[in-house]
């Protein structure tokens, strides 16, 4: 219905701000080269718009296109990966601008824009995320005004725009809370190779110390009641069993019967909330004996989910802190648990051979393993030197330094070479209490590896053979172990009181936001409904009450915004005058629109003479009072007076 | 379709209604309201992202898919904030020749605190004018109607509509006043007037080109081209008119009877020229037409009136 015309500069203008808003934030993860084209593509626009120059070659922006979307297949090799689909609309929002012309164009820059503002949330959601989503939007509705009122100006659109999206956030509100929330996907994701930092069903001599160098949150705890100590804070992660001579890796082969845990003790209740890592392991307290969500466990204690985790998790576990696990454990699996490849760390072998002939029993053998960290001279450190083919030999007699994972991996190597099951156990070890919100803070940089073996008559037995030589790792983290000049992530250090706050502010402040807001899914909405005095909860029963909700509220809005226009501008003495006429009027005459006070008096006074005085009384007072100027004050009452006392 | 549908609904809308008189005020009761086909589309796309932000569990898409679509819904009552209460009445139309576009004024008048944006006024054949109005301003709105033939010109029912703000709503309601514009004839290219007769009693008959010049005037709709003083437009003292007197006592009458034509439109339209012509000239005319008769007399208003019984000769309404 909108007639074509062309489009203002300062419109365009409008559009291409828009669309640099939304496009910005993929800056960090679009190649190069798109960002380089987009760039120029708003930037030739916005020069044509200058110069007031059409745009000409209708068939150049299709050329770039084509061109574009063929660099995006030898980029992606597709376009149909979720990161290949959001570069392909970032690129074809901002070339589409070559294309604006008219007023529909410039409609669908506005739809696009907003859709490509939903395509950052896959990258980021956090508060500052939110919050340019708040700007961008309002930068979008400025731009949207415009487009229906050319002769508006800057400040009244900005005003209109602000006050249509106040008016907008309790809705929107109502709308999140109650709006049914259906646990996704509705469909498969593409899986993307999204390489996140944090473990994974391997491990090296080097990976777990390149973890610790991140900053990343791996999850938050919250403990129902006291915290364990911080030596009790085992959070178990992948369980590795084969070595090759150099990486450990998960054992492979039948799963094995359910695990057995008795003699338990210490429990614990808390709930977590993981950040996605995209593995299937969920981390718990070793150990767990009950999850919220679903889940299961391997014969070797690992709790895991079917689906990768791609989504922040929040869960509820129990673990027990002292137990016996699988005291009758199966024999392929400890056969498995003693395994070696064959030829390499001879002196390794030779060492735990001696022992194994000296020593009477495993638990004795284990103690002097540890007897041997902890009093032949190694030191923990982030940068060990590096090792040979036989690394464990390297480590154990020449290098002596190193992070856990070579203490745990050639603990474990002496273990199975003196024929006792072992094997290596991956997860983070301790956290950071925030004090603030009460919860801890556990980050990459708290991944751990230790060793676990198993003892006749008292199954799979932690030990960690950092411990031993640096017990301040496990007692009060990895910055307190390595010395200062250390390359350590700055959350790691514990450094002035006052950083140490403001980190803790500012992560309450993240933790509430991804537990309130990006963490609010079906779950939460029963509980917060129940909450709310809304148990057992129908479909019809809560679209009754978002449509009652949003009623009253458009109600109240519609109330506010229109009062004034409604309100009846008239004046005391006309009120009183109108009362007068109206009942007149009950008695058969009205007054008509065009006819005067005094006109209307005397075919009044003709109609009841025997109330010419009334009448006149009234007229004149209301005479003077709205066209006389006389003074309000003494005036009104009298008028008032006379017409209350007015009767046919 | 949706134009199709939106134009029976007018015609419904307009035969239920009588015509408007005196001011209009729009209120909830003759304010309509409906989505765009844009504004359908915008639905289309929240749709689509909310199917987005269920399959990738995006707690801050839905934030902004409802900002978007409560934002929606607010603007259905910024549209129709938009036009309530706003007050209407007719203003004159001038007469025009007929081919010329009649110039039809409305006085809208805003009384509220609120400034009035992208408000259209439209009559039925797609003529059309946008424009705004400020907070407790008023604006005279003038609606071009081009006029075909001589007679009465009325716009018929018109259109007020907005979109403001986001274009998702489309909200109108209909003026219906009992206004019209008179349409002359147009004047035939030229034509000689008739040879004016002395009357009775005088013997000095005149001829063509034994005018005197008199003077000048300013324009008037109808003046012939080759009487603008040129040399006064370019000594920037406006558009005049040569006026000539023609000798006096002189009587011509402008006869339909007389005019050299074939069929009456024609020769109305060579009685325009005349009429315009001798008024041109200074000369008192009379007009003759079958069943009325204006005795010669000069004078903008004696023009206005023999203009005026030729744009209505023979058509019912007079």
């Amino acid at each position: 219905m909108a007639e074509s015309r062309p489009l203002s500069p300062p419109l365009v203008y409008g559009l291409l701000l828009a669309v640099l808003m939304v496009s910005a934030p993929h800056a960090d993860h679009l190649p190069l080269w798109v960002s380089a084209v987009c760039v120029l593509a708003l930037a030739w626009r916005g020069y044509l718009a200058r110069i007031g120059l059409a745009l000409g070659n209708r068939w150049l922006p299709p050329v770039i296109t084509v061109g574009g979307i063929i660099g995006l297949l030898i980029e992606f090799h597709t376009l149909f990966s979720q990161e290949a689909s959001v570069t392909l609309l970032v690129m074809l929002t901002s070339l589409k601008m070559l294309e604006l012309r008219t007023p529909r164009d410039a409609t669908l820059a506005i739809y696009l824009s907003c859709f490509v503002i939903i395509t950052n949330f896959f990258y980021s959601q956090t508060i500052l995320t939110a919050l340019f989503m708040f700007a961008t939007l309002l930068a979008i509705v400025t731009t949207w005004l415009h487009l229906q009122s050319a002769g508006m100006r800057l400040k009244p659109r900005l005003r209109v725009a602000g006050l249509l999206m106040a008016q907008s956030v309790p809705l929107m509100l109502v709308l999140f809370i109650l709006f049914p929330r259906v646990q996704g996907p509705l469909w498969g994701m593409p899986q993307d190779d999204l390489s996140k930092t944090g473990l994974t069903d391997s491990m090296s001599p080097g990976s777990i110390s390149k973890l610790s160098l991140s900053d990343e949150i791996a999850f938050r705890v919250t403990f129902k009641d006291a915290p364990p100590l911080r030596e009790q804070m085992y959070w178990r992660g992948p369980v590795l069993t084969e070595y090759d001579g150099r990486s450990w890796t998960m054992a492979k082969g039948p799963p094995g019967r359910p695990p057995q845990l008795d003699n338990l003790s210490a429990e614990s209740d808390y709930s977590v909330m993981l950040e996605p890592h995209y593995k299937t392991w969920l981390f718990a307290l070793e150990m767990p004996v009950f999850t919220s969500i679903a889940s299961f466990q391997t014969n070797d204690f690992q709790l895991r989910r079917r689906n990768i985790v791609s989504t922040r998790l929040q869960y509820e576990v129990r673990s027990q802190l002292a137990f016996r696990a699988n005291a009758e454990e199966e024999p392929f699996q400890l056969r498995q648990a003693l395994q070696l490849p064959a030829g390499i760390n001879p002196r390794a072998r030779q060492l735990a051979q001696e022992w194994r002939k000296t020593y009477p029993s495993n638990d004795i053998i284990m103690l002097a393993a540890l007897r041997h960290f902890s009093q032949q001279g190694f030191t923990y450190t982030l940068e060990p030197p590096q090792l040979g083919p036989n690394a464990v030999d390297d480590f154990l007699f020449d290098t002596r330094a190193g992070f856990c994972e070579h203490y745990a991996s050639s603990f474990v190597f002496l273990m199975r070479a003196a024929g006792i099951p072992a094997r290596v156990v991956t997860g983070y070890q301790g956290g950071q209490y925030n004090a603030l919100g009460g919860y801890f803070i556990v980050r990459q940089s708290d991944a751990h590896a230790w060793a676990e073996v198993w003892l006749q008559g008292r199954g799979w037995v932690r030990v960690d053979p950092t411990a031993a030589v640096s017990p301040a790792r496990v007692q009060s983290g990895l910055a307190a172990a390595v010395p200062n000049n250390a390359a350590l992530p700055l959350m790691a250090r514990t450094s002035s009181a006052w950083l140490l706050r403001l980190r803790f502010n500012l992560d309450l402040i993240a933790y509430q936001w991804n537990q309130w807001v990006l963490g609010y899914d079906a779950a939460h909405q029963l509980s917060l409904l129940d909450k709310l005095g809304m148990a057992d909860i129908t479909w019809g029963k809560l679209a009754l009450y978002i449509m009652g909700t949003l009623g009253l509220l458009i109600g109240v809005f519609a109330l506010l915004m229109l009062r004034r226009l409604y309100a009846r501008r008239i004046s005391e003495a006309q009120r009183l005058y109108l009362k007068f006429c109206r009942r007149l009027e009950k008695s058969g005459l009205a007054r008509a629109t065009h006819e005067g006070p005094l006109d209307f008096a005397a075919r009044a006074t003709q109609a009841w003479p025997q109330h010419s005085a009334a009448i006149a009384e009234i007229t004149a007072r209301y005479v003077a009072l709205r066209y006389g100027g006389v003074d309000e004050r003494n005036e009104l009452p009298a008028l008032r007076r006379a017409v209350g006392a007015f009767k046919l | 379709m949706f134009a199709s549908l939106q134009q029976r609904f007018t015609a419904w809308a307009l035969g239920r209604q009588q015509y408007h008189e005196g001011t209009v005020t729009f209120n909830q009761r003759s304010i309509y309201i409906v989505p765009t086909p844009r504004g359908i589309a915008f639905a289309g796309v929240l749709a689509l992202m909310l199917l987005g932000d269920i399959n990738y569990v995006l707690s801050l898409g839905y934030v902004l898919t409802f900002l978007l679509a409560t934002m929606a819904v607010m603007s259905m009552l910024h549209t129709f904030r938009n036009m309530v209460k706003l007050e209407i009445h007719a203003g004159r139309a001038a007469p025009v020749f007929a081919g010329d576009s009649a110039e039809f004024q409305f006085h809208f008048n805003n009384p509220g605190t609120l400034a009035r944006y992208g408000l259209h006024l439209r009559d039925q054949k797609g003529h059309h004018t946008s424009f705004d109005i400020a907070a407790g301003g008023h604006a005279e709105i003038k609606l071009l109607i081009p006029s075909e033939r001589r007679g009465w010109l009325a716009p018929g029912g018109l259109t007020v509509y907005t979109e403001f703000p986001l274009g998702l709503f489309y909200c109108w309601s209909y003026l219906h006043f009992d206004t019209r514009a008179l349409v002359y004839p147009k004047p035939a290219e030229s034509a000689q007037l008739p040879p004016s007769a002395a009357p009775s009693g005088t013997g000095s008959v005149s001829a063509a080109g034994d005018e005197d010049f008199a003077g000048l005037r300013s324009y008037a709709p109808g003046d012939t081209l080759q009487r603008i003083a040129w040399k006064a437009l370019a000594r920037e003292q406006g558009l005049q008119v040569m006026q000539y007197n023609a000798v006096q006592g002189n009587e011509l009458w402008l006869d339909l009877m007389a005019a050299p034509a074939a069929d009456i439109e024609h020769r109305l339209a060579i009685m325009t020229r005349w009429i315009l012509d001798a008024e041109a000239q200074g000369m008192a005319y009379g007009l003759r037409l079958p069943g009325v008769e204006l005795p010669p007399e000069r004078g903008i208003a004696h023009r206005d009136e023999c203009l005026r019984a030729v744009a209505l000769f023979g058509l019912e309404e007079q």
